[in-house]
């Protein structure tokens, strides 16, 4: 008895939540603002476990935010910046209206600016934080920096972008720590390893781009101006983890210094720097000039068992990492001015190898078509003219592929006008009952350093154990039909039988030679469990009988993707087979 | 002459319509000179007239005007830019009329204002406004551009761990999936669209589809063009950063084997029937009801085809086939073993067959049994709606001995454990009158109820105990027939109930429904079902138990019969063990009906079925 009544929604989780248009209301912001803190300081929805109970009982779709994070973002400097802000562009349209040109001139030099660094630190605490989070970043950067310079953003931006990728770009040749490179139709992908973190990367092919109408380029900025900020800061810190000065210098006495002559009809002195580094051909300045870099040995620690077999495991693992990283050392390229220069000389450029291309192409080739050591010469058209004798003519995808396989692929699958091998995803993973295109058995044969020879007798061998075993399990499937089958004609059988005793006709009595039923063990073991399994699938309560069987409806559609894509190789196969032979004929 | 037009610079096309062109200074009108030149003398003035090129018309007065040589210069010099005048010198010595030579003579004679001489004061008061705004703060030095190289520092010099990144409830952003090779620009041919996906990949709504973009092959990296997504995407990914709701969704990790029960194995819980061994054939109609007699050697059958069938269990034989002339609703054999009786309910009427297959000694006593009441007092007349008469002429001879006589459609039929009262069932949601349990000995009928509670479905009597079990559209309701009360009301969780069988203990009770559960009760421990059986995927006709063994049995629509192991312990702490241990099919699914009725043997472990094939099926 007695006491205040419970009101509803004043406690628990109604208390937690606040909606948007609440929120902005408690910051004093306007819509734009409220988003642009919203992504500076990343702050996002959070979707509530019981929605109506936050939503007071209505059911209306609300976004909600957290209290909490509201709460953080009042004590945030920069929501006075953006007030700021707010009066510069009142005084300047006053000023503007007065015609006032000296005011104009006045306010405009002290715009006010803001700093995002204290929201980089308090957003990424650590270093490795800020590493994991960079592939949005990186991405972002890498579109804004093909943006043409002008409309859409400014161009401050555009080149600072550019200035970043290239920075970026140095690192990993430098580090060494691009793992995995991906054509596909959408732009290239790059995967690299920098302090243990895989960060992916996409870059769009070099086109301008058609700008679309429904895309918001203010919130895009907005994301920009934070990554250039965060992108800024982790390459300072990764070039002095390497001991390079940054911003980047190149190497002063490294042997591939570009000619000076050509320098003053290619770019203005401002922008040559720059240029020079994103050629990508040449290295960088170090801090302390140390040639030798001191490999990290692996200690050898005393451990049993599994430990042993762990520590052999990565070994292995580093050896091939090891391994990989000098894939094109010793080799020499030349880029034909069709091919995607900055992606090629990249990729080169993080395993070792030398490149160069023409002079009118960029700045910073280093040796001319003509040279005779050259190695490779990347193409990408039908034929060339004069063929050089002792260089090999390939396919861009080469390069690509040997990246992916970890080892140098035989080239001749690469030549000049061949039909290419597909190209693969180097990021699937294919696990057990998934499908595995033929190709890729293939790479992983000559990655485990088996002739190529007879490969293709092995494929199709296994086609066939996949196809038996999809029979297989088709019978399983008809096993149950099949006895149903039987018994029908047996009742059959008796039917007619007794339709011919009512008609009073006498039966044609004959004794045949019975037949040996043979039981097949194995095969009745398996339907017997099968049916057990089927039982005690009924005795199953519901709720995990809804959780079963989805999870089973989800592993048949993976098997039946799995033979849909099985069937439809081996359909392509086979008329490509007719073909050929239609041709020999 | 003096012909000058006084109209001034007008358009002349405003005098077009009129015959004069202006006015002189008289005021009089200017005629038109009468011009009678077409094109072809134009022409030929052009060839022929030295003079025309100098020619020029004059609006003005409509005449032609012959420019003399000084025009023609005039015009020519005009045309080059040159000055008209041909004397015009333009390039003639300056004057400096204001020259740096310091004039010893003022040029005015006026002498100096004061405020020459004294310091102005609106430019003291600007400069004191500047100066206070400069003081305040208001105005700031220009700022210096700081050209953002050495804007980067190590912002990371001093990872302190004391600083909390975020409250827990941060949830970081997924990453954006890897590409598979579906997105190559070279993929193998087999993730390439068909015709077919292409079309249905079209049709989709972009939400629906499994990928965003139809998988191409270029065959040279040099033919590959721009995405044209790809702003979009970026953007979505910014949109979802930033504006989607995120949630934790906790991904259930389980094997699914871990998920089946761990039940005991069939074989183990032998026996229990396996094949199907018998099909006893005969019935034109759907056979609604079977019985099978309490000595186990014959089974009666009743069908729609208006008969019942009396078969020998162990041959298939039918022994005897009695015409009843009607749908036969329900057949139930007396289950004393030492009468021979069978009860039949069709349409109104419950019939009580003496089918004599048994021996001399059980025939003679069940019609002692009959025959007892004749020799005996008249029927009571209390219950005027039922009518018992007796068999006679034809009829007996084929073994009908008794006509219970119901005022409404009768549906079942149950007798009593000890053979002497049986109870029939008028489903009627209007009446109380749904209920009669009759005794033979005594050929007396009473309605135990006196107050309609819903339509029976189904009726039972407890095998040991004086209860009587209901079964209306949705509970069962047992009373105690010798204190005549209600005892328990059980809630059977489902839409309508179609059968209902009593465990031999007498304990348990199953009840099929039409929306194709099985409930399982256990009386002493709720009245909510300990056990709901989803077995089937049709409606559940009939469910039985064993007399002997711990089995039970469900027919359903769906054509099969599912037979489950059930033991029940004497230990009332320990639950009853249910395995469905066989499902069994033989019958031919007919009208969309499949099993209909289902009993089991008295002593084998044997059950029987029958469908709406018109066959009786024995799996052993």
């Amino acid at each position: 008895m007695g006491g205040l009544q419970k009101k509803k929604f004043e406690r628990g989780s109604a208390t937690n939540y606040i909606t948007r248009n609440r929120a902005r209301k408690k910051l004093q912001l306007s819509l734009p603002d409220f988003r642009r803190l919203c992504i500076l300081k990343g702050i996002y929805p959070h979707e509530p476990k019981h929605k109506k109970k936050v939503n007071k009982g209505s059911t209306a779709p609300r976004t909600f935010y957290l209290l909490k994070d509201i709460r953080f973002l009042l004590h945030e400097p920069i929501v006075g910046k953006f007030r700021e802000y707010k009066i510069f562009v009142r005084k300047l349209k006053k000023a503007y209206g007065k015609t006032e040109w000296s005011a104009v001139e006045r306010l405009r030099e002290n715009k006010p600016t803001y700093k995002l660094d204290h929201i980089i630190k308090e957003r990424y605490p650590t270093f490795i934080d800020a590493l994991r989070d960079i592939d949005d970043a990186l991405c972002m950067c890498f579109l804004f920096s093909t943006f043409a310079r002008t409309g859409k953003c400014h161009v401050q931006t555009i080149q600072l972008c550019r200035r970043l990728t290239v920075e970026w770009m140095n690192y990993v040749i430098a580090s060494r720590s691009l793992r995995k490179v991906f054509l596909s139709i959408k732009g290239i992908y790059y995967q690299a390893e920098v302090m243990g973190q895989l960060i992916t990367w996409v870059v769009p092919y070099q086109f301008s781009h058609d700008h679309p109408v429904d895309v918001d380029y203010r919130v895009m900025a907005t994301f920009t101006e934070l990554y250039t900020t965060l992108l800024g800061f982790v390459s300072f810190r990764l070039y002095s983890s390497l001991n390079l000065v940054y911003p980047p210098k190149l190497d002063s006495n490294g042997e591939s210094e570009p000619k000076e002559e050509s320098e003053d009809d290619y770019a203005m002195n401002s922008e040559s720097y720059l240029e020079k580094l994103s050629a990508l051909s040449a290295s960088l300045a170090r801090v302390v000039s140390s040639a030798d870099e001191e490999e990290a040995q692996l200690d050898q620690f005393p451990s049993e068992g599994e430990d042993m077999e762990k520590m052999e495991a990565r070994e292995k693992e580093l050896k091939q990492q090891e391994a990989q990283k000098k894939l094109f050392e010793g080799l020499k390229f030349y880029l034909n001015r069709e091919v995607p220069r900055e992606s090629l000389a990249f990729v080169i450029r993080c395993f070792g190898g030398q490149v160069s291309w023409d002079k009118s192409v960029c700045i910073g080739s280093t040796y001319d078509v003509t040279d005779e050591t050259i190695t490779h010469q990347i193409i990408d058209r039908p034929s060339v003219g004069k063929q050089y004798i002792n260089r090999y003519y390939i396919q861009p995808q080469w390069l690509y592929d040997c990246v992916n396989a970890k080892i140098l692929l035989p080239v001749e699958d690469y030549f000049l006008g061949v039909t290419l091998p597909p190209h693969l995803s180097p990021f699937v993973e294919e696990k057990e009952g998934d499908y595995v295109p033929p190709e890729k058995l293939k790479m992983m044969a000559l990655q485990r350093g088996e002739k190529p020879g007879n490969e293709q007798e092995e494929d199709e061998e296994e086609e066939e154990e996949e196809g038996e075993q999809e029979e297989e399990q088709e019978e399983d499937d008809n096993g149950d039909e099949e006895d149903d089958e039987e018994e029908v004609a047996e009742e059959k059988n008796l039917k007619k039988m007794e339709e011919q005793r009512s008609q009073g006709k006498s039966l044609h009595v004959k004794v045949t030679p019975g037949k040996l039923k043979v039981e097949n063990k194995a095969r009745l073991e398996q339907e017997e469990k099968a049916e057990e399994k089927r039982l005690a699938i009924m005795m199953m309560k519901k709720k995990e009988k809804y959780l079963y069987d989805k999870i089973m409806f989800g592993k048949k559609r993976k098997v039946r993707e799995a033979n849909k894509l099985a069937a439809k190789r081996k359909a392509h196969d086979d008329s490509e087979k007719a073909k050929k032979k239609k041709a020999r004929k | 002459l003096d012909i000058r037009n006084t109209v001034g610079n007008i358009p002349m096309e405003w005098y077009k319509d009129f015959p004069h062109i202006g006015y002189n200074l008289d005021g009089k009108k200017i005629y038109k000179p009468i011009r009678n030149k077409d094109e072809l003398d134009d022409f030929l003035d052009k060839m022929e007239n030295p003079e025309y090129w100098r020619t020029v018309h004059d609006k003005q007065t409509g005449s032609d005007v012959v420019l003399s040589d000084d025009q023609v210069e005039l015009v020519n010099r005009l045309q080059r830019g040159q000055f008209g005048d041909v004397n015009f010198n333009e390039c003639e010595p300056m004057v400096e009329f204001f020259s740096s030579d310091v004039m010893i003579h003022p040029v005015t004679n006026r002498p100096a204002d004061k405020r020459s001489f004294i310091p102005s004061l609106t430019e003291k008061e600007k400069v004191s406004k500047l100066v206070h705004a400069i003081k305040m703060g208001w105005i700031k030095p220009r700022r210096v551009e700081d050209d953002g190289r050495g804007r980067y520092y190590n912002l990371w010099a001093s990872e302190d761990s004391s600083i909390l990144a975020r409250h827990k409830m941060h949830l970081p952003a997924p990453k954006i999936p890897l590409p598979g090779h579906h997105e190559s620009y070279n993929p193998p041919p087999e993730y390439l669209f068909t015709d077919e996906e292409r079309a249905l990949w079209e049709q989709q709504d972009p939400a629906d589809r499994k990928l965003p973009f139809v998988p191409r092959k270029y065959s040279s990296l040099r033919q590959v063009p721009a995405f044209s997504q790809f702003i979009h995407e970026r953007f979505e990914r910014c949109l979802d950063l930033y504006l989607c709701p995120r949630q934790r969704k906790m991904r259930v990790n389980v094997n699914p084997e871990d998920l089946i029960p761990q039940l005991p194995k069939p074989k183990d819980l032998q026996p229990f029937p396996t094949t199907r061994s018998l099909v006893y054939r005969g019935h034109s109609g759907l056979v609604r009801s079977i019985s099978v007699s309490p000595s186990g050697q014959w089974l009666a059958s009743g069908s729609d085809d208006g008969s019942v069938r009396f078969w020998e269990v162990c041959s298939s034989r039918c022994m005897k086939t009695v015409q009843v002339g009607g749908a036969v609703k329900s057949v139930a054999w007396n289950p004393n073993p030492s009468v021979c009786l069978l009860a039949v309910a069709l349409d109104s009427v419950v019939l009580i067959l003496s089918p004599s297959l048994a021996d001399k000694q059980v025939i003679l006593s069940s019609e002692r049994l009959l025959s007892a009441q004749q020799e005996g007092e008249e029927p009571a007349e209390g219950n005027g709606s039922v009518v018992w008469s007796e068999a006679e002429g034809e009829e007996l001879n084929q073994g009908l001995r008794l006509k219970i006589q119901h005022p409404k459609a009768v549906h079942q039929v149950v007798w009593h454990a000890k053979g002497d009262y049986l109870a029939s069932v008028m489903p009627d949601n209007t009446s109380h009158l749904q209920v009669y349990i009759h005794q033979l000995s005594r050929r007396r009928s009473q309605n135990p109820f006196s107050r309609n509670k819903g339509l029976v479905q189904c009726i039972s009597f407890h095998p040991i105990r004086p209860y009587f079990f209901v079964a209306t559209q949705r509970s069962i309701r047992i009373y105690n027939l010798v204190k005549q009360e209600m005892t328990k009301k059980l809630q059977t969780n489902s839409k309508w109930i179609s059968s209902m069988a009593v465990h031999p203990g007498g304990d348990h009770v199953i009840c099929g429904s039409y929306d194709c559960k099985l409930s399982w009760f256990d009386l002493d421990l709720s009245t909510k079902p300990y056990k709901m059986l989803r077995h089937h995927k049709k409606a559940v006709r009939g469910v039985a138990y064993h007399r002997l063994y711990p089995l039970f049995a469900s027919a359903s629509d769906d054509g099969s019969v599912i037979v489950c192991h059930g033991t029940v312990y004497n230990d009332l702490l320990q639950n009853p063990l249910i395995v469905p241990v066989k499902v069994l099919r033989g019958h031919v699914m007919t009208h969309d009906l499949g099993v209909l009725d289902v009993t089991f043997h008295p002593t084998q472990p044997w059950v029987f079925s029958s469908g709406a094939d018109a066959t009786i099926c024995l799996f052993t």
